[in-house]
Formats: structure tokens, sequence, C-alpha cells
């Protein structure tokens, strides 16, 4: 009996130690000499892994952050200003602070506004049905509404709004990490600058359809007259390809150009309720 | 036009087929064998097969609706089926209640927490069954008398459990006394559990499959063959120790194992390459536990063993490319 | 025992309604669209714009590239502008609107019936002809024909195989062709051997077509070098890989062009168009379209101008039928479903098919049961229910060494699934985007 107790500690006592001795020489052997400013930049990162930065998850970078001379390029969207802070105190560089963003989704063809000429049959996913045809709508450009931006989202920032045709994106929660803006096939989704209390003035269109076919396909439709384009006093409206395209940076939401809009394709969105009076409006916000 | 046109990818037509015909088709083949059952074992016989299938329909939706919080996919066959193939897999005085902790077994743990139909890695009535086995031994083993045999109407152990007792304390196979003969092995007049019994009904019900497109031939001949070579080469070394292979392969739920259980779509292997590897996997597990193992019979660990083996053949083993690789 | 392709395959109901229905000539139509896109490779350029009148046969958008071809005016009359119109994809694509005015044909087009059997010119004007009457391959993937017909550096053709499979359900055009201009037939393929220089040429036929096999065996007999093998009724025989598969034994191996076995395959409508090329200086610019469908009161086929809008064609088959759900372009199996009757006919347009509304929608999608019935009717060898997941799952490295790119998007896997899974739609799409990571490592 004892002697088994005897044999059978040696025994593990030698098997153990012989492995100690191998973990040992192989840990050695591939050992991998690193920068230990990865981990603290790591650290101080929000660990999502979104990807919204354009590197494949938080390491990935920090190591390109370890690596860069300045921050200028470098950005994570989902921390901010306070996040990049950090990572430059850690570092010993200087932040560039950028501005926060937004996602938004510039169709707002919803299934009163657009009616459907056709129904989609096959994999509800907005790539395969893109690849197939047009969509659903005489509007080869608007929202498929299937949800690719829905299941890319990580931060649960996107409402399907199911039956709606269009889904929504919540400003709390977006964090702007680019990933929806990639999973559109329609290249609906845009990152716009994030204005105080979430308040936006946006084209929510992108048909470049001539302004008859547009107008046909979705009563909410750009029609490219450039009516906002005259009335803006910022240089902030760009029409192209029949498409007017409000630039969020320099927007002062002054909110002239949408009463001027004939198909309401310009919305404006956190505003408070519009006075009866015109003239007060410009004043609002600014 | 009065609807709106359906667009959709290609193709736009649809074999007449589905799942739910696949499943039916293997209850169908599966009744011969159930009706003999009945005629061998009385009604007894019915009552758990009823019980089973009852269990199993009603574990499936309960735990589908108020656990799992789906949409419950009883109708699709498959709880049938896993019912009347746990029926099948134990003696027919088995008490209900443990049927009940069968069916519970085989729908809870080995269909449902890996997430229902299609995603389960071993079948499911063979986790139940080798969960009673195991839970319990002496229930599980107890096999009542046949009611049709003239001969041997008091036996209580299977063929091969006789065998592999009488093997032990010495005694050569020819001197073994109430073994059955071949003949009575292929009609199914032995001990055993309710399905296991009639080799040419469940030959029978195979065919049948084979020819509707269920199953294809690979799986089941592959153990066939398999037990009969690795057996074969037992029995010529020492018939006096070692059974012949034709009683291999007519007893102890073997055929059962080979043509309904090992060919389980969403437990086997997607290529006949590696369905035949999977075979003879089983063929060899089987004979090996029969020969050498503490239990007298061994397809269902087989089949579960290599259940586990599946996903990594479908790794390794692929279909004959067009084109060469 | 008939020949087949040894890998997979299924074998849907045949429905050829209008296999007993001659080629009708379709009246031309009061105006017509035609695409400057109609072809695999690069679109072609328009050479007319607004008011210029035209002629039928005349050249209307010249091709920008070797891997291109011609486009041809299929009616006379003034050209009413060059825009952007949606094709089946309901995307725009550029084409010319055409206001017919009578039916004027260009001077040297030979229109009379009379056969031409004597070839009297050489290899390299054959490939050179073809490439300016703007042939391409009509069994319905449109690639232009005389690029198949140079072979690249250091490969040599040993035999044309003449695809007269006709496998996708319904369609009967090919069918109706091989009946009725079988002696064309026979002379294009002569044309083709002899640009090719082959001196061996195969027709493969299923057995459904026995008139036809029975037809084209009795006149072979007198070509020297072609003859005609009965095939085994097997969806996708038509594919090109399968087709030699079939007739040779041969496969072609993965990646590669038929043209690594020796093989060259035309569709026999390519034949016949190549006949009218040839001798009788016809460019392409009609071909046949099978109009079908269990709701169409008249089945029919008829000779269409390109260019004739899908409404014309349903029109003259006798009406949309009222519970029309869908309407095909091409076969049930590979056709493209369209959104609109005002979609014009290609030269890669085989057929119309109209669906009636109960057959149109898809069936319930539940769970994967393994049935592996994917696996084993994929006539590429592969296995669609993994190809679908990493699609799914966006795994394209997986995908690529799983050989997602041999995929042939026939169908079969779609069709044949228990548990209606679209197996194909994902497949396409990762398909397409482990093309785009192939482009892109290239570069």
């Amino acid at each position: 009996m004892s002697i088994t107790v005897v044999y059978t500690i040696v025994t593990l006592a030698v098997i153990g130690a012989t492995a100690a001795v191998i973990l040992y020489f192989v840990a050695q052997k591939f050992k991998v000499v690193e920068d230990p400013r990865i981990d603290d930049v790591e650290g101080s990162l929000p660990g999502a892994n979104c990807g919204g930065c354009g590197f494949a998850g938080c390491r990935a970078f920090a190591e390109a952050c370890v690596k860069a001379s300045d921050l200028g390029d470098l950005n994570c969207p989902v921390g901010g200003n306070d996040t990049m802070g950090q990572v430059a105190t850690i570092l010993g560089l200087e932040a560039v602070a950028k501005d926060p963003r937004v996602a938004f989704i510039r169709c707002n063809g919803t299934c009163d506004h657009r009616p459907k000429t056709s129904q989609f049959d096959g994999a509800t996913t907005c790539a395969i049905a893109s690849s197939v045809y047009s969509g659903e709508s005489d509007c080869q450009f608007g929202c498929l509404g299937y949800g690719d931006c829905y299941d890319a989202c990580e931060f649960d920032a996107i409402d399907l709004r199911a039956g709606m045709g269009v889904p929504l994106i919540l400003d709390d929660k977006c964090v702007a990490c680019g990933a929806c803006v990639d999973a559109c096939p329609k290249d609906l989704i845009e990152l716009r600058k994030r204005m105080p209390k979430d308040r936006k003035v946006v084209v929510a269109c992108r048909n470049m359809d001539k302004g008859g076919v547009a107008k046909k396909a979705c009563s909410v439709a750009c029609i490219g007259c450039s009516k906002c384009f005259k009335e803006c006093k910022f240089d902030a409206i760009t029409i192209e390809n029949n498409l007017a395209f409000i630039d969020s940076d320099k927007c002062k939401l002054c909110r002239k150009c949408a009463p001027v809009c004939p198909t309401n394709a310009i919305i404006e969105l956190n505003f408070p309720p519009r006075k009866v009076k015109p003239e007060v409006e410009v004043e609002t916000n600014s | 036009m009065s609807k709106l046109l359906t667009v959709s990818p290609s193709p736009h037509v649809h074999s007449s087929d589905s799942t739910q015909k696949i499943m039916y088709r293997v209850i169908y083949a599966m009744i011969p064998a159930l009706i003999w059952s009945v005629f061998m074992f009385g009604i007894d016989a019915l009552r758990v097969t009823l019980i089973a299938v009852a269990a199993c329909v009603a574990f499936e939706y309960l735990i589908q609706k108020y656990l799992m919080k789906v949409t419950p996919s009883v109708t699709d066959g498959s709880a049938i089926i896993t019912g009347i193939l746990l029926a099948f897999n134990v003696p027919s005085n088995l008490p209900w209640w443990i049927i009940l902790i069968g069916a519970m077994a085989a729908m809870g743990i080995g269909k449902l927490s890996f997430g229902g139909l299609g995603s389960n890695i071993f079948n499911p009535a063979l986790v139940g069954r080798v969960f009673l086995l195991l839970s319990f031994p002496v229930q599980m083993t107890s096999w009542p008398g046949i009611k049709m045999a003239a001969v041997d109407a008091v036996s209580t152990a299977t063929p091969l459990a006789l065998i592999k007792e009488s093997v032990k304390n010495g005694v050569p196979i020819a001197k073994i006394e109430g073994l059955p003969g071949l003949g009575d092995l292929a009609i199914g007049m032995n001990a055993g559990s309710l399905g296991e019994v009639s080799a040419l009904l469940l030959v029978l019900g195979g065919i049948y499959m084979i020819w509707k497109k269920v199953i294809t031939w690979h799986i089941p001949v592959s153990i066939l063959a398999t037990v009969l070579v690795f057996s074969g080469i037992f029995w010529g070394i020492n018939p006096e120790m070692y059974v012949n292979p034709a009683f291999h392969i007519m007893t102890g739920g073997l055929m059962l194992g080979a043509i309904f259980m090992a060919t389980d779509m969403v437990t086997s292997p997607m290529n006949p390459k590696a369905q035949i590897i999977y075979g003879i996997g089983i063929g060899l597990i089987t004979i090996s536990i029969r020969m050498f193992g503490a239990y007298p019979e061994g397809i269902s660990f087989a089949i579960l063993i290599m259940n586990a083996v599946t996903p990594l053949l479908n790794y390794y083993i692929k279909p004959k490319r067009f084109g060469g690789q | 025992m008939l020949k087949t392709f040894k890998i997979g395959g299924v074998h849907p109901p045949e429905n050829k309604l209008s296999k007993d229905r001659k080629i009708e000539v379709l009246s031309i139509p009061s105006a017509v669209f035609i695409p400057v896109a109609q072809h695999i490779g690069a679109p072609s350029t328009p050479v007319v714009k607004k008011g210029d009148k035209v002629k039928v046969g005349q050249v209307i958008a010249q091709s920008s590239s070797f891997v291109s071809t011609n486009i041809h005016s299929s009616v006379s009359g003034t050209v009413k502008k060059v825009d952007f119109s949606a094709d089946s994809s309901g995307y725009p694509k550029q084409g010319i609107f055409i206001d017919v005015e009578g039916d004027e044909w260009m001077e040297d087009i030979d229109r009379s019936e009379t056969l031409v059997k004597d070839i009297s010119v050489d290899g390299a004007e054959i490939v050179k002809k073809i490439q300016e009457c703007g042939i391409v391959g009509l069994g319905g993937a449109t690639f232009p024909t005389h690029v198949k017909l140079v072979p690249p550096k250091g490969m040599k053709a040993e035999v044309l195989l003449i695809n007269g499979v006709e496998c996708e359900p319904y369609l009967t055009s090919d069918h109706r062709l091989m009946l009725e201009k079988a002696d064309e037939i026979l002379v294009g393929i002569q044309l083709l051997m002899k640009a090719m220089n082959v001196d061996k040429a195969v027709i493969g036929i299923e057995n459904n077509k026995p008139d036809a096999i029975q037809l084209l065996s009795e006149k072979c007999k007198t070509v020297a070098g072609v003859s005609v093998v009965a095939l085994k009724v097997q969806y996708p025989q038509g594919g090109e890989k399968q087709l030699i598969n079939a007739v040779t034994g041969h496969e072609v191996p993965s990646g590669a062009l038929p043209i690594a076995v020796g093989a060259v395959v035309s569709n026999v409508g390519t034949a016949f168009a190549v006949y009218e090329a040839i001798q009788k200086n016809k460019p392409l610019f009609e071909r046949v379209v099978t109009v079908t469908g269990k709701g169409v009161s008249k089945p029919s086929n008829f000779l269409v101008r390109v260019g004739t809008a899908t409404s014309e064609l349903v029109e003259a088959a006798g009406g949309l039928p009222e519970n029309t759900g869908k309407i095909i372009s091409g076969g049930p199996m590979m056709g493209r479903a369209i959104s609109s009757l005002d979609i014009p006919v290609t030269k890669g347009t085989s057929g119309i098919l109209l669906m009636k509304e109960e057959e149109s929608k898809r069936e319930e999608i539940i769970a994967c049961i393994r049935c592996s019935r994917c696996v084993s009717v994929c006539p590429m060898g592969l296995e669609p229910y993994l190809l679908m997941t990493l699609g799914e799952k966006q795994i394209y490295d997986r995908a690529e060494s799983e050989r997602v790119m041999d995929c042939i998007e026939c169908g079969s896997c779609s069709y044949t699934c228990p548990s209606n899974r679209p197996l194909l739609d994902y497949i396409r799409f990762g398909k397409g985007k482990v093309g785009q990571i192939i482009r892109s490592r290239k570069k």
C-alpha cells in the first residue's frame, strides 16, 4: 500500500518536473519581445474590437499607435477624444482632437413614401438582394431594409423598425465605428459630425436619377432642384448627379434649406418645434 | 396583374422533397419491425413505443416553447423517429417512468441542448438509451420471454449475453444451451429489445429507405461488411471461443444500429468516402466491445463514438472534386 | 447505357410545353431598346447619335476591346436617344433607343432562304467575321465566340463540342432550331471546325429530344468528322464542363478553361448564327426565344429581334396570365427573375418563363438536417452546405480553400434541399466576395 503511494508520488513528480523543463525551454525558444506599451494602450481602449479605426481589432490599433510618430491619422471613434488623450499620454505624443461623429442613413423611403413595385423572395440580406436586382421599389438607390447594417452593429445602435422599410440609427448608442457604413451595399450611411443635442439637417436621399424619375419612385426623393443650394449661406450644400448633399462640417443648422425643399427630402431632427413666424427660425440655432 | 411580381435569385423551382417527407419515410420504414415486436412481445411493445413517442414529442414541444422560447418544430417528425428508436432499444417490460427519463435524456441532453434538429452531435435515441443503460442496468437488461417462441419461452437473456457469460465461464460456443439458430434470428424468434429482434424486417425497412433515397447504401453496408470480416477472422482462428459472423450480424441490435441509427443524417458524415470510414469505425468498435469489453453488445457505444468523430471526418475527408485536386 | 457526366446532377420535371411549336417570326415592334452590354466583357461604345437613320444589321455600337463584340441594329428607323434604361438586373444600363420605320436591311445581307454549303473563306477570316458580326454564346453565358476560337498560346483545340443539350426545364428554342435548321447548323459547325482547325465535332443532345437526335444523326452521315451523341437527361448537362465530361470523359481542371482538355464548346444556336454570319453576311440581331409557362395559353418559340420588349413576346404568346407571380428571363434553374415587362430581349435571352403565383414563392426555410443531398447532387463535387455557412459567416479564406470559385451556380443544391435552404444565394454571394479578394490580391 505505502509503496504504491511512493511510486505514485515519484512518478507524478518526475512527469511534472520534465514538463516544467520542456515548457521552460519552449517558452524561451518562442519568446516574443513586445513593446510593453502596446498592452498599456490596449488597456485604455474600449475593447469592442469593432474595427471602426480601420484596424483588425483593438490590439492591432494599439500596435499601430505605438509605431506611429504622431496620432493625427489614428482615431478610435468609439472612445473619442478622451481615449485618444489617454493613448497620447501613454505614448508621450500629442493628442489630436477630432469631432465626434454619428452615423446617419440617407434614405427616408419608408413604405408610405416609396411604393413597392416588386417583392423580393430570397435570402434576406441586403448584400444578396442588391446583387440580384435594384430593389423592391423603383428607386435603385434606396434602402433595401433587410438590415445588414443592423447585423454589423456591435453596439445595438440600430433599430430595424420591422415593417417600416428603413432602419433607424439611435444617436445615443451610435459610436461612429463605421461598421454599418461598410455593410451597406447601397452606400447610404454617412458618418456626420455630431452636433449639440444630436441636431441635424440632412438630405435623406441618395437618388441620383433625374428629378422626374426620382419623384415617381419615391415621394420624398431629392430631385436635384438646387433650391436648398441657393438658400444656403455657408456653402454647406453641393449638388451633384441630381442630388443635394449637406456637408455636416460646414452646416450651421440654420434650417433655412429644409422649408424650401419641394419634396421634403431634407429632414431636420431633434429641434424644438418650429415657431409659426418664419423670421424667428434663423435665430433658434446657430 | 393584381399583385406585385416576385423577384428572387435562381433557381426558381424546387424539388417536391421536404424534410418532413424524409422523416415520415423513416417512420414508414420502421413500421414492419414495430409490428413484429408487437407480435413477439405482445401489447407491452406497443405500450412502450407509444409512451416513448408521446414523451419525446412532448419534451421537444415543452423544452422548445418554455426553455428555449422558440417556435416548436414537433411537426417535422424527427421527435417521433427518436421516440420509436428509443422504444426499439429498450426491453418491452420497462416501467413507464424509466421510458420518460430516457425520452427526457434523448430530447433534452441529446438533441435540444445542442440547439435542436440538425445541430446535435450525437444520435438522440442512443443518448437516451445509453443514459438508461448506465442508470438502470438491471431493468435495461432483463428481457421478458417472447410470447411466440415454443422452445424458449422463459429465456431472459439475449443471445449475445448468453455467449458472453458462457465464454467467460469457459463453455465452448457449441455447448451453450438455449442459443437460437440463425433462422430464428433472421425472423426474430429471440429475446431482446423491441426493435432489434427481426433482422429481416429491419433489412426490408433499409431497402425501402435506400429506394426512397432517404439513406445511401454506404453506411449500412460498410458496417455489416466490417463486422463480417472482423468477426470472421476471429471465428476462423478459434470457433470454440468466438461465435460465427452471421450470428454477430443478426444479434444485439446490429441491424437496427446499422440501418436506422448509424444512418441518422444529422450525426453521420456528409460524403460517401467519409461515410464508409465511419461505417468501418462503427463495425470495428462494435466487435471489439462485443469480444473484449464488459458489455455483451456494443453497437450503441460504437455509433456514439463515431458520432463524435463525424465533424472530424467532415473536415478532413472531402468528396471527389470535379477536375481533381 | 447513355452517357452523362460523372458527378452529381438532378432531374427536375422537364415541362417542355412548347417543344412541338414551330418557330414563328415575331412581328417587328414599333420601338426597340438595344443595350450596349449584351455579352461578357467590356460594353461596346455607341457609334450612333440621336436622329441618325439606321438600317437592319448596321453597327450601332463598336466593340472596345478583344473580349467584347459589336452590337448591330435589329430594326431600321431613327435613333431616338442613347440613354440608360433598366435591364434584367433592374439597374440602368446604357443602350440605344430606336423608333422603327419599315424594315430596310443592309444591302450586303443575303436574305434568301437558300442553303449555302460551300465554304469559301479561310479560318482566320471566319474568326474575324464572327467578331465583326457580334456573335456570342447563345446558350445564355453570352461569352464572345471569337475569343473561344483563338486558343491561348501553347494550347491546341482537338474537338469541337456542340451543345444541343438544353437541360433547362421548359426551354425549347435550341430543340426547335435543331429540327428546323439542321442543315444550316451543320454548315455552321463545319465553319467553326475550320476556324479552330479541328477535324472532329460532336453534337451532344439529351435523350428527351429523340427527333432531333435522329434528324441530326441522319444528316451527319454525309459530313466528315461530325457525330451526334445521345445523352442521359440530367441537369446541368448543358454546363460547359459537364458536357465535356459527359461526351469525352475528361475533367476540366479547377480554374482552367475547357481548352485545357482540348475542347471548345459552342451552342447550336451559336453554330446557326455563325452560318448566317459567314454564308449570309448577316450579323447577330435576332434569336429564337421560347415563351412558356404553365399558365401561358399559347407556349411558343419566336424568332425575335434583339431589343424587343418582353411584353411584346408575352402578348404574342396569348397575353399575360392573370395569376402570374414571377417572370423569368431564361430557364427556371439559372434564369433571372425580372421585375418589369419593359426589359428587352438580348442576345442571351433563351426564354421567357411566366410562373404562376403559387409556383413563384419559396417555401419556408428550416434547419439543415445534414442529409448531404446537396453534396451528392453538386456536379462540381463541392459541399454546398459548408459553402453556404462560410458565405453566411463571411469566412472567405476557408471558402476559397473549399473551392467556392469552382461553383457553376447551377442551383442543383438549392433545388434539392429538403429544408428549402437558400444555398446558392449565399454561395453566390461568397463566391463574389472571394472573387474580389482574389482580384485584389493579383493587383
